[in-house]
Formats: structure tokens, C-alpha cells, sequence
């Protein structure tokens, strides 16, 4: 979706700011927070293409008044109500009220570290073969769905190379949707700054993304 | 996305978070969803066990053991899994070498990919909208807010972490180095350099 989320190349938002010894967290709620949906992917059974598109799928204004960690937690709310793990009327008097759904096992203090050193590859096995190799030149097509995509905006009808064939990966369009994993080929495609940002740009940048193949069309 | 935004809010509105946060966690621990020890280990794992010594560890030893380097930018992956880091947004990494002729910078414009096993979890500034739209537009203007300056014909490479892989950048080793054990070297890697906003160390830096 063309959400806020997708800022590559806004202005207006002012200098980077970093801050001198950060903590991890900035408050006890974020820490709960974060934690909450690391252990909810459990029991939960979404994956990490939905959980992105319940982050970002709110209006502008609304996405960019949030925290960080206030996103995370408005997205961990939204896939527990859709999935009536929880309801509203819990939420508002803080206590479960209805009984629990069965769920396939949840995430004990034992397998934490397990769970966390195993991760979750997306790479796949695959019979087919690459569309492209690498120093093609390619089009990242002009998409704009309504459902989530990792093709940014800023790259969208322009020509980049294939730097790197990197393999065969799930597809964010599709596992986000709950079609399925539906793996694609995965490339690194780069980017001269001049062909994104127009003949004044800096001409010692370049940008690269990681496009799937569905993204891409040969010139 | 205001990273910092939770500063500015009234007092209510952050409790209302609060609040709201320690409800869901009740409703969940009372429906049996979540164990509280595990959010705890979670918490702990991510303050006290993973941060961004370890990806210091991984740059002193580029730096000082040039097999390691060769596997380092052949596969990434099994290269940093060598040293016990591996797992959750690190399943697939690559390593990025900065020469004096090619600075690489990474970016996550859609959300805030970041290589968690040798990094940690990303700060505020890199999840934040300053940052997230101007990296692939204007990095030397990015770099300048970070109080550094490259050369004008150093090639300036940003990466967009657009899927699951994880970029990881391996600085210059600092002259003035020769023979420095890996544990030393690693004190000259901040977690910027690996990010690519910043440069490491150098020797008379550190007491």
C-alpha cells in the first residue's frame, strides 16, 4: 500500500538526530511491548509480511504521530482482534473475559533462546530458474497495490541493474495476503541516484533494493 | 513516524499507553498465551546478551584474520554463525567492505530492517522518518548530521533493506593498528561504522 511507511525520499522531516547513548528501550510499556510481540508470533500463527502490513495500514497523520513501539503495539492489537484471540470489551477491563481459543503451543522460557538463534529463513528451494542475471538491466514496475508490497515508491518505473541474484525467497505480496508463500527469485537491483532523483543528484550515490522477480521487467 | 514523539505527549496519553500495554499483557498471560518469564527473557536477551559488540567482534576479526575476511564476503551468514551469532533478523546477511574508494550505507525506507544478532535492536534515529526518507536520497546530507565527511568522488553505495537480507558494513581498519589483538581492535568498532552513518575509532581516541 502507499502508505506513510514508504518514505524514501520525502522532505520535511528535518535533521537525523541521533541520540548519545541510547538506551535499548525508553520506557517499561515499549520493553512489554516488544516483548508481547515477539512471544505472540507463537501461538499467534501470522507471519512477518502481515505483521508489517497491520503496522503500516492506517492513515498517514496517523502512522506518523505514533512511536515506533506504539505502531508495534497497535499491530499486535489489530492481528489479536482479527484472529479473536482477544476482544475489545478484554481489553477495556484489562482481564480475559471469554475463554481462551485452542492454540498449538506458546512460547515457554525454555525455548526463547531457540527460538530466537533458529529465526525465520525465507529462503526456498526451488525448480525454476532466474529471469535475470546479474548486470541485466531492469525496470521496477510502476505497481501501486492496496495490499502490502516491499517495492518502495522511489524505485517504481525506473532502471536499475541486477547486482546480485541472491535466490529464491518468500513473497511479501502474497504471504502478507495469506495466499501463501508463493517464493520468488529475489534480486539485489541497483540504482544511479541521477536516474531516481533526477540530472541533479549527487552522481557518486547510488541505492540499491532487494526486488522480487514480479517486481521487476526486462528492458 | 516521530521516534521521539513520546516525549512530547501529555502525561495522560503516555499512561494511556501504559495502561494499555499492562492490560493486553494481562488478558494474554490470563488466557495462557504468553508465559511472563519468557517476555522477561525476551527483554533481557535484547538489553543485556545481543547488541553491537558482537558485530564489533565481527569487523575486529575482518580485520585481523584475512581467512576469515574471505569467508566473511563470500557468505556472510555461516561466517558470523562461526562466532555464535546467528537467528531472528540475521538469517540471511551480507557484508559490506568499505574501501577508501566505496562507503556503504544501510537503510530500511519501508520499515526498520536491521541485522539483530550482530547489531542488536535498531535505535531510534534509524527507525525514524528523518532518517528512513532522506538515506536513499541525500546520504552525504545524512552523513553531515552524524558530523561526517567523505571525499566528493567517494563512491556512496546505500542499501535499502527492502526484504530479508541484512547488510552489515565492515569500516576501514584504522591505520596505526599493526598487530593489535581482535579484542582490541573491537574497541574501535562503533555500532554507526556498521550501520555506515559513521566512522570508527581511531587509536588516540581511546584512553
Amino acid at each position: 500500500m502507499n502508505g506513510a511507511q514508504d518514505m524514501g525520499g520525502l522532505h520535511g522531516f528535518g535533521p537525523v538526530e541521533p541520540e548519545q547513548n541510547e538506551p535499548v528501550f525508553h520506557a517499561d510499556w515499549e520493553k512489554r511491548a516488544f516483548a508481547l510481540t515477539l512471544a505472540m508470533g507463537t501461538p499467534g500463527g501470522w507471519n512477518i509480511d502481515m505483521s508489517r502490513f497491520v503496522r503500516e495500514n492506517r492513515p498517514p497523520a496517523e502512522y506518523l504521530s505514533m512511536s515506533y513501539y506504539q505502531i508495534w503495539f497497535a499491530g499486535l492489537e489489530a492481528l489479536l482482534k482479527e484472529r479473536a484471540l482477544v476482544t475489545d470489551d478484554e481489553i477495556v477491563v484489562g482481564h480475559a473475559l471469554h475463554p481462551p481459543k485452542p492454540v498449538e503451543r506458546i512460547l515457554s522460557p525454555g525455548d526463547v533462546a531457540q527460538v530466537l538463534y533458529r529465526g525465520g529463513p525465507t529462503e526456498r528451494e526451488t525448480n525454476t530458474k532466474a529471469r535475470f542475471k546479474a548486470g541485466d538491466t531492469v525496470r521496477a514496475k510502476n505497481i501501486n497495490p492496496l495490499t502490502h508490497t516491499r517495492l518502495p515508491r522511489y524505485v517504481r518505473g525506473h532502471l536499475g541493474q541486477i547486482e546480485r541474484v541472491i535466490g529464491c525467497h518468500v513473497f511479501p505480496d502474497s504471504n502478507a495476503t495469506g495466499a501463501g508463500e508463493n517464493p520468488q527469485w529475489l534480486y539485489t537491483v541497483r540504482f544511479d541516484g541521477r536516474e531516481l532523483w533526477g540530472e541533479g543528484a549527487d552522481p557518486s550515490v547510488t541505492v540499491s533494493v532487494d526486488a522480487w522477480e514480479p517486481y521487476l521487467e526486462p528492458l | 513516524m516521530s521516534g521521539h514523539d513520546y516525549h512530547d505527549h501529555d502525561h495522560s496519553e503516555l499512561t494511556e499507553t501504559q495502561l494499555r500495554v499492562r492490560a493486553l499483557e494481562t488478558v494474554l498471560t490470563e488466557k495462557g498465551y504468553v508465559d511472563p518469564a519468557a517476555l522477561d527473557l525476551l527483554i533481557e536477551t535484547y538489553e543485556k546478551k545481543v547488541g553491537p559488540r558482537n558485530g564489533a567482534r565481527v569487523v575486529a576479526k575482518a580485520w585481523a584474520d584475512p581467512a576469515f575476511r574471505a569467508r566473511l564476503f563470500k557468505d556472510a551468514t555461516p561466517a558470523i554463525a562461526e562466532l555464535g551469532y546467528a537467528g531472528r533478523q540475521g538469517e540471511h546477511i551480507v557484508a559490506l567492505e568499505n574501501t577508501p574508494q566505496r562507503h556503504n550505507m544501510v537503510v530500511c525506507t519501508l520499515c526498520s530492517c536491521y541485522p539483530w544478532p550482530v547489531l542488536g535492536l535498531p535505535p531510534v534515529w534509524y527507525k525514524s522518518a528523518p532518517y528512513r526518507s532522506r538515506a536513499v536520497a541525500d546520504p552525504r546530507g545524512v552523513l553531515k548530521d552524524f558530523g561526517v565527511s567523505l571525499p566528493k568522488d567517494t563512491e556512496i553505495r546505500v542499501w535499502d533493506s527492502t526484504a530479508e537480507i541484512r547488510y552489515l558494513v565492515i569500516p576501514i581498519r584504522p591505520a596505526g593498528t599493526d598487530g593489535w589483538s581482535e579484542e582490541k581492535l573491537a574497541e574501535l568498532v562503533t555500532r554507526d561504522s556498521m550501520i555506515g552513518t559513521g566512522l570508527p575509532k581511531q587509536p588516540k581516541d581511546l584512553k
